[in-house]
């Protein structure tokens, strides 16, 4: 789909250099390369202080982390290069620190959990090697994604096909029989083959946001013009909203349903910002808060483990042993962890369950004390910040509200993970982005950051480029906001 | 479109700045009562995980140390020879805390006294691991093994101070136990052996010499005697020297051992009484010194010290209420409600041994740095003039006597010891009790090194024909023995 971008064949510095010079916004390539550097940096000194705090000789097995966290970042690097040339430089190099960074911390929890006796004579099985394979297969996928979408407006053409497989991937796990998709953890929203096990939820939030977001953009002015007045208030007709209420409606109860509460939350809160961010309108979110205001509260009359939730939220402490032992044991070690942390390798990870997933960002907060917690969260933010940015800047209505959903979504993430390891609201599971273990959600996410620099690239690309124009509806090219960066 | 993505965008910094809030709360602010909660295992994981310091004999010989490990505690607590050092080092558990002088001077230990704060201050600012400090004991260890060997298949204490510094050389308490099988790391073998110790009818983790007190039988007569030397009496002194006296206002004999008859039969001088252990004439000449006066001496010789520390605590010695005559007469032969600990009664055989001066009782050396460096040395400390020089000299020539007439085994040429023993009823029907057998005694008489009480409960092997000479006299010689011998 679509066909390649010219300036992009071949290296763009010499393509620069070959017309216009002067014109040409930098790429700004080497600053990714040099921050990537850093990030390399930081990783290895990290995985070094792991390894001497835990007393472990500085194995080959560290060597090989080491050589393949360097490897994939060099093609990731190379392949934005080629492939996305002016792109936003700082995204790759936030990704890459996260990335690295989780698989310090998942090998370390690997060191902590190998000691640890596991009920049945079990052996941990170490969860880094695994780690460090997914990203390679992410990479694979972010550098196709990146080579066959050579614009995100094409993603446009297809957002109804996009908005059907993310349904059918999030109704798949809840449809199957328990032998392909078996309840782990109270919630049924896995599919294993073997060794090897997804969650096809994280990569239909992708789906589905393109389905939002082209649906939206071709349908907003409709919204805003074709509704009824009902007290006071702009409707837009039943036709007009129906497909995007019942994919909405449809998502977030299979994912009540599945039990799967991190993920319903998530996906409510990135729909509702779409909405309105494409209608403008803030009477969305207002309906949309009331709207979850009530749905929780009649969630938390019908449902019993949503009752627990909201009971160790609120007491933790009322059952330490029991129910509110996860949020418990992440308060110790984020409270042990105090102000500079632990140091990395001497913290507790064995003592906190779901250490490398859900609770990555709690054993960091033990172990790198609130600093280090508060620099993760950084990092977070300039990614999200980033990735609006490029939102803000592209030209198009698809791209703007496209990258602003996907912004939002990493950082509506995070706050979900880590408000609730943290206590600010309750806990529910879901990882946290790059950081955790497991391979859908790296998957998913290097989609989403392939996606988020093909947008940038778009908007920082010099204009003077031609580019084949996907069709659109006329009426949505109208309302297009244009907007110049000033260089 | 582009204003709402800016909204969008302070949204997520404020979702930011709320988990920057409430992180800053949890780990700053609430952070101390977490780490303190007594449900977070970190704190005590920690301690456990400490280079623990070691516990070396004055002969420097290595008593408890640790052992590198590969699991999560990191240093295994090791005890060379356990059983024969037990009662003096104490035990080290993860599951059962601490006892012994692994409880004493646990702070100490494991590095968190203020004796060490210079030293981690420094480790803060090096980065070195914490580590603690290390005792090194007052315990000859030669002696100690050669008495725990002396003491072997009885239930029974040796204790034996240097009377003119108070240095505790050897506390041996049998049957002991093996602080290796608590310290472990496997948590069954750990709960295996306690309760295994905790079940044992013989109760082999009370330290009899400091913990457990017996009725001291006839070598209270020593407190008796130098009451009355205080008193005036001389080695000459004319006392009671019948073979059987009634108690006053009853028709309870209280007769002479095999009742045999003292001097001639009426009279006998003091030193022959002791000598050979008449209880007539203790009986009546306690009635003739008054309560008072024999609660005084006693004291002076560490009777009835409620915080009696040398650091492990000694349980007070008593000589209980003596509410009427009879009671004087069987205080006097240290029979009724007396009870000494083996400690107290070595104390007051170094006392005697001192011309009288009693020295503080100690068990540390030197405290030493984690480089062994010498932070702190203990002093000798006078506690009181028990005696007056030379009726201490007095009661030495009497005890010499003593020893000459006790029978029993194991007798050494070339030393002059200066003892005496006792065989203690004790229990509901003292006839058919087997008797305790005691033995204290101080060599060389003429210029004192060593000052030891021994005590067999229920009169080991010989039971109910047991005596203080046949049983527990040959077992304090050969540790006298063994102490002179080798040096």
């Amino acid at each position: 789909m679509g066909s390649p971008v010219p300036g992009a064949e071949g290296t763009p510095l010499a393509a620069a250099s070959s017309t216009s010079p002067g014109l040409r916004p930098p790429t700004r390539r080497s600053t990714e390369l040099f921050m990537l550097a850093f990030a390399a940096m930081l990783v290895t000194g990290a995985l070094i202080l792991v390894e001497a705090n835990q007393e472990q000789e500085l194995s080959l097995r560290i060597l090989w982390l080491g050589l393949a966290y360097l490897g994939l970042l060099t093609v990731a690097h190379l392949a934005v290069r080629k492939w996305a040339p002016y792109a936003d430089p700082v995204i790759m190099p936030c990704v890459a620190l996260l990335n690295g960074l989780g698989l310090v911390m998942i090998h370390r929890i690997d060191l902590a959990m190998a000691d640890v006796k596991l009920p049945g004579d079990r052996v941990w099985s170490a969860a880094a090697p695994k780690q460090v394979l997914w990203t390679a297969i992410a990479l694979v996928l972010f550098c196709t994604v990146l080579k066959v979408l050579s614009d995100h407006r094409t993603l446009a053409r297809y957002g109804y096909t996009f908005g059907l497989l993310g349904l059918v991937a999030l109704v798949l796990p809840g449809v199957l029989p328990g032998f392909i998709a078996p309840e782990i953890n109270g919630a049924k929203i896995w599919l294993s083959f073997g060794a090897f096990s997804i969650q096809p939820g994280e990569f239909a939030k992708i789906l589905l946001m393109v389905f939002f977001a082209a649906f939206l953009v071709s349908k907003r002015d409709l919204f805003t013009i074709a509704g009824r007045r009902v007290l006071g208030l702009d409707l837009p007709r039943a036709r007009d909203l129906g497909p995007l209420i019942a994919a909405w409606a449809v998502g977030v109860s299979i994912m009540v349903l599945q039990k799967d509460l991190g993920s319903s939350l998530l996906f409510f809160g990135i729909v509702l910002v779409l909405l309105y961010v494409a209608t403008e309108r803030a009477v969305w979110v207002v309906l949309g808060v009331m709207m979850f205001c009530v749905g929780a509260f009649v969630a938390w009359k019908l449902f019993t483990h949503v009752q627990v939730r909201v009971q160790n939220w609120l007491d933790p402490f009322a059952d330490p042993s029991g129910a509110g032992y996860q949020i418990v044991q992440s308060l110790f070690g984020l409270g042990t962890g105090s102000m500079f942390g632990a140091g990395l390798g001497g913290g507790r990870p064995d003592q906190i369950p779901e250490a490398n997933t859900d609770f990555i960002t709690a054993v960091i907060g033990e172990e790198l004390g609130f600093v280090g917690l508060a620099a993760v969260l950084m990092i977070y933010m300039v990614f999200a910040m980033r990735g609006l940015r490029g939102a803000l800047a592209v030209r198009d209505t698809f791209g703007k509200l496209l990258g602003g959903g996907l912004a939002f979504a990493v950082a509506f993430q995070i706050f979900i993970v880590v408000g609730g390891v943290t206590k600010l609201i309750p806990m529910t599971g879901i990882t946290a982005p790059f950081l955790s273990y497991g391979g859908s959600s790296l998957l998913a996410n290097y989609i989403l950051v392939a996606l988020l620099l093909r947008i940038s690239d778009a908007a920082r690309a010099p204009k003077s480029t031609p580019k084949p124009r996907p069709q659109q509806p006329a009426i949505a090219d109208q309302f297009t906001v244009m907007v110049e960066r000033p260089k | 479109m582009n204003t709402p993505l800016r909204r969008v965008g302070l949204a997520m910094m404020a979702m930011m700045l709320l988990l920057l809030g409430n992180a800053t709360y949890v780990q700053v602010i609430k952070a101390d009562d977490y780490r303190k909660d007594p449900l977070n295992r970190r704190v005590i994981l920690d301690q456990y995980s400490r280079e623990r310091g070691q516990i070396i004999s004055a002969d420097s010989v290595p008593l408890a140390g640790v052992e590198k490990t590969n699991d999560r505690l990191r240093y295994l607590r090791t005890y060379p020879n356990g059983p024969a050092f037990a009662p003096v080092t104490g035990y080290f558990s993860t599951i059962y805390g601490t006892g012994g002088m692994e409880r004493a001077e646990d702070d100490l230990l494991n590095g968190s006294d203020d004796r060490l704060f210079a030293r981690r201050v420094s480790d803060l600012i090096t980065g070195r691991d914490p580590k603690g400090g290390s005792l090194q004991l007052t315990i000859d260890a030669k002696l100690q093994q050669v008495a725990y060997e002396r003491l072997n298949g009885v239930t029974g204490t040796v204790v034996a101070i240097r009377p003119q510094t108070g240095e505790i050389l050897a506390m041996v308490s049998t049957p002991s136990y093996d602080p290796n099988a608590l310290a472990s790391h496997d948590v069954d073998a750990q709960e295996e052996a306690w309760t295994s110790f905790d079940a044992d009818k013989s109760k082999p983790m009370l330290n009899r010499s400091v913990h457990e007190s017996y009725p001291p039988g006839s070598t209270f007569k020593l407190v008796v005697t130098a009451a009355a030397l205080a008193e005036g009496k001389t080695k000459e002194s004319e006392v009671d020297g019948r073979p059987v006296i009634t108690l006053p206002g009853t028709n309870t004999p209280l007769p002479n051992f095999n009742d045999t008859t003292c001097g001639n039969g009426v009279t006998a001088s003091l030193e022959e009484a002791l000598s050979k252990s008449c209880n007539t004439a203790f009986a009546v000449l306690a009635n003739e010194l008054g309560v008072e006066k024999l609660r005084d001496q006693a004291a002076k010789f560490g009777y009835g010290e409620p915080d009696l520390s040398i650091p492990l605590s000694v349980v007070p010695s008593t000589l209980g209420p003596i509410a009427d005559k009879p009671s004087i007469y069987q205080t006097g032969i240290g029979q009724k409600d007396v009870r000494v600990t083996p400690m107290v009664n070595a104390m007051m055989a170094a006392t005697i041994a001192n011309g009288g001066v009693r020295m503080q009782p100690h068990l540390i050396g030197k405290v030493l740095a984690p480089d062994l460096q010498v932070i702190s040395e203990t002093d000798p400390d006078e506690v009181d003039e028990a005696m007056d020089p030379d009726d201490a000299i007095a009661l030495r020539d009497m005890m010499i006597k003593s020893e000459n007439n006790t029978g029993g085994g194991g007798k050494l040429s070339g030393v002059t010891i200066a003892s005496k023993t006792g065989t203690a009823e004790h229990g509901e029907d003292v006839k058919s009790t087997n008797p305790h057998a005691w033995y204290v005694a101080f060599a060389p008489a003429e210029k004192p090194e060593i000052a030891i009480a021994v005590i067999v409960e229920n009169g080991g092997q010989q039971g109910l024909s047991a005596t203080g000479g046949r049983v527990a006299a040959p077992i304090g010689r050969s540790v006298i023995g063994a102490y002179l011998g080798g040096r």
